[in-house]
């Protein structure tokens, strides 16, 4: 026998995934959100989308080539997502050099400070959207409104999203019913995505679809989308049942904002989940609460950024104390 | 709803090539080599000597403790050396090389084909019955199923469970002795019924082998107390403990054993053999042998001595395809690499896969992306990328803590992972690390 075998331990076989395969899963996923801030959007959207993921990609080379003088692993496509996921987080006007901030503090600092891949404890895409909040506080909250497929330059009149004027007006004493009706915004607009907010979360429905897939791709479980979006429904829908008229409804809630977008693609990030079915609900409702409790009595109009960020910190302690239920798990009592 | 096992699992690519090919007589090898340790347990005795003439059926080592059991010669000719000879483990093992002579069987042996339905054995001469004729698990665990049969003080066996899972992709052996050995199979079972005293066997199969069930289904009416069940395809169902609970929703606790839960499980190979080695006075010196691989000429099911060079089915089966890379013997889940083609078939050996260069090796290992596919697929609730992990980083306390020793290593969790990391190997050595802590620590 010439031959040369191969010696390896079982198994011998393996499944048809890889990273990129599950990264390309949520970029696909991500897709009909895509087209719908085109959509409304136009060149805007498109231009920051561009930008966004061409930054992320040549950060990423740039620090593993000269910085950590790693393997390049741009190809692995997580760059890619992260730059998709900036720009679904940002204005549709807002200026591209901020678009190339934040996606050099997502990737550097949101991800390869910390050793890159995998390693990473908290959102990179959210690590770049809080620092630019947070440093470009008027470009971030300056929304155009939506003009269906134009494709002009033309600087787009400003609107505001709904929950900012939601917070807005409740500060100056109206009423919750008062400000939706005078706003002139439908719940069909929300859920088809008619109406001002970032990029990629205006539209609930495209985004449904986007996690439907992902939930058919098994790229994501039930556990952390559902436990955020009904803990957010039932933790605002108590508040809106104790004063209809400061607090917002729960489905106004789910529909506005990043509830979705946080929900489905940016709390499933598998590097910063906790690990168990048990530990990802906690998490998810963890996220839940806090983003109720940011958008009712924080400063700023929206919570799911943050309510992310801050649950990613525990996820290290989740995975410590929530462990799955192991087979067999009542001991054997020693007999006599 | 079939019936499952409730966590984890997967469902690789079935790849069950042979299941069409009836069961062959392998021709006689020119040599076998017998190793006198094919089971789990103590090695047994040879009580041959060099240059002797043997029979087939004779028994040339002999039990060396409880759990071990009896190596019998799968032909008749001359004991040409006792030596360590290279075995499908990839180390040299002590072996019985005979060179064969015609074939000669032991006397006692009933070679007639005929079936023999009357069992008038006595319930307590059974188990002797089967230790005598060498019998261990066929499924591929080779533990010796008199140990198995020997209920322990104080515990009761209430169900036998008969595995007909074969839920190893490629492999058909067990197929392929339900389709055409249906009835032995249920003597079979009767059998170890009357031998554990109980009144109720179910036969778990998984759905995959629809003929197979309809086949038992329609023998078993004649056999009180044993029942069918076709089973949802999912690996790894052939696990003791998946099966137990798939069939009759009972978890065997952390640590114990299948009788704690009043089950007992056997092979649907064992039970064969065990009708042979009872109604035929026939010892274990054969089995049924898958040969299959995507590019292998022609995929068989062999009937083949024990002892068998490997090499001698893959020729039967249209010689060794030029793109080979590797040949396991067993399932590509839980099967051994071998690296020697001369490595003979033993008692455990349910087939062989060859599988082509470009299948041979491993991908490329890259970093945990903390997807938790491993936590999803295991199916006895561990978290093996944490096991993984934990062994890397020496912290074999908490390996221990963390149930590894729980761990079939049935491999899913390797399978699963987008980011090909060795899970498993990483598990067997933190298992095997922490069992030596625990065997220091009792010694004090």
């Amino acid at each position: 026998m010439s031959t040369q075998l191969t010696i390896s331990p079982s198994p011998h076989i393996s499944a048809d995934s890889s990273i990129p395969k599950l990264m390309y899963g949520v970029i696909i996923a991500l897709m009909p959100a895509f087209f719908v801030s085109i959509y409304f959007y136009g060149i805007g959207a498109l231009l920051i989308t561009f930008t966004a993921i061409v930054s992320c990609i040549l950060f990423e080379f740039l620090i593993q080539k000269y910085l950590l003088k790693s393997k390049i692993s741009i190809s692995d496509g997580s760059a890619i997502l992260t730059g998709l996921l900036i720009a679904f987080n940002v204005p549709g006007s807002l200026p591209l050099w901020i678009v190339v901030i934040g996606s050099l503090v997502a990737i550097g600092i949101g991800k390869m400070s910390f050793g890159g891949l995998g390693s990473n404890i908290f959102n990179p895409a959210l690590v770049g959207r809080v620092f630019m909040l947070i440093s470009f506080p008027v470009q971030m909250t300056s929304w155009p409104k939506p003009r269906i497929l134009d494709f002009s330059f033309t600087d787009a009149i400003t609107g505001a999203t709904p929950l900012a004027l939601v917070k807005e007006g409740l500060k100056n004493g109206e009423q919750f019913h008062d400000i939706i009706s005078k706003a002139g915004i439908s719940y069909s607009d929300m859920f088809i995505g008619n109406l001002g907010g970032s990029l990629g979360e205006i539209s609930a429905l495209a985004l449904l679809i986007g996690g439907i897939y992902l939930l058919m791709k098994k790229i994501i479980s039930w556990h952390i989308p559902v436990s955020v979006l009904g803990t957010m429904f039932v933790f605002s829908g108590i508040l809106w049942l104790t004063n209809k008229n400061i607090y917002a409804d729960p489905v106004f809630h789910l529909l506005t904002g990043g509830a979705l977008l946080g929900a489905i693609y940016m709390a499933t990030d598998m590097v910063t989940s906790p690990m168990t079915p048990k530990g990802q609900i906690i998490f998810g409702v963890g996220i839940g609460i806090l983003t109720i409790l940011i958008r009712a009595f924080g400063a700023y109009p929206e919570g799911v950024s943050f309510a992310i960020l801050i649950m990613n910190a525990f996820v290290p302690i989740l995975n410590i104390y929530t462990k799955p239920k192991r087979f067999g798990e009542i001991k054997i009592q020693s007999k006599e | 709803m079939l019936k499952t096992f409730s966590k984890g699992g997967i469902h690789p690519p079935e790849n069950k090539f042979s299941v069409d090919k009836a069961i062959e007589v392998l021709p006689l090898p020119q040599k076998v080599s017998i190793p006198i340790a094919q089971h789990i347990g103590a090695p047994a005795t040879p009580v041959v000597n060099k240059n002797d003439e043997v029979k087939t059926g004779q028994i040339i080592a002999k039990s060396a403790g409880f759990v071990s059991t009896n190596i019998h010669s799968s032909v008749s000719g001359k004991v040409v050396k006792i030596d360590k000879i290279v075995e499908s483990s990839g180390y040299k093992k002590t072996s019985v090389v005979i060179e064969v002579k015609g074939d000669e069987w032991v006397e006692t042996i009933d070679r007639s084909l005929d079936l023999k339905k009357e069992i008038t054995i006595e319930q307590s001469d059974i188990i002797n019955k089967i230790l005598d004729a060498g019998i261990v698990g066929l499924g591929g665990a080779t533990f010796p199923s008199h140990v198995k049969l020997s209920v322990p003080k104080g515990k009761k066996a209430e169900i036998l469970i008969i595995n007909g899972v074969e839920c190893e992709p490629y492999l058909t052996s067990d197929h392929r002795l339900m389709l055409e050995k249906g009835e032995e199979v249920l003597v079979g079972t009767k059998i170890l019924m009357k031998a554990l005293g109980v009144t109720k066997a179910i036969i778990g199969i998984e759905n995959n082998k629809k003929d197979a069930i309809e086949h038992l289904i329609s023998l078993s009416k004649e056999y009180d107390g044993i029942e069918v069940n076709a089973l949802k395809v999912k690996y790894p169902q052939g696990g003791e403990k998946q099966l137990i609970q798939a069939l009759i929703n009972r978890e065997v606790p952390s640590g114990g054993l299948p009788i704690d839960v009043g089950a007992v499980v056997h092979n649907v190979g064992t039970a064969y053999a065990v009708y042979e080695a009872v109604q035929k006075n026939k010892p274990l010196f054969e089995r049924v042998v898958t040969v299959t691989g995507d590019s292998i000429q022609k995929t068989s099911n062999f009937i083949a001595r024990i002892g068998t060079p490997v090499s001698e089915l893959i020729e039967a089966a249209g010689g060794k395809p030029d793109d080979t890379g590797k040949i396991v013997s067993g399932g590509p889940m839980m099967g051994k690499a071998l690296n020697s083609l001369d490595a003979p078939v033993t008692k455990g050996t349910s087939g062989i896969l060859l599988f082509p260069e470009n299948k041979a090796h491993r991908k490329e290992t890259k970093p945990c992306i903390r997807c938790a596919k491993c936590v999803s697929v295991c199916p006895m609730g561990l978290e093996p990328f944490l096991l993984m992990t934990l062994t890397q980083k020496r912290l074999f306390d908490k390996v221990e803590k963390e149930n590894a020793l729980d761990c079939i290593e049935c491999g899913s969790c390797s399978y699963t992972c987008p980011a090909d990391r060795p899970l498993l190997d990483y598990i067997r050595l933190g298992k095997s690390n922490v069992s030596q802590i625990i065997r220091s620590r009792n010694k004090k």
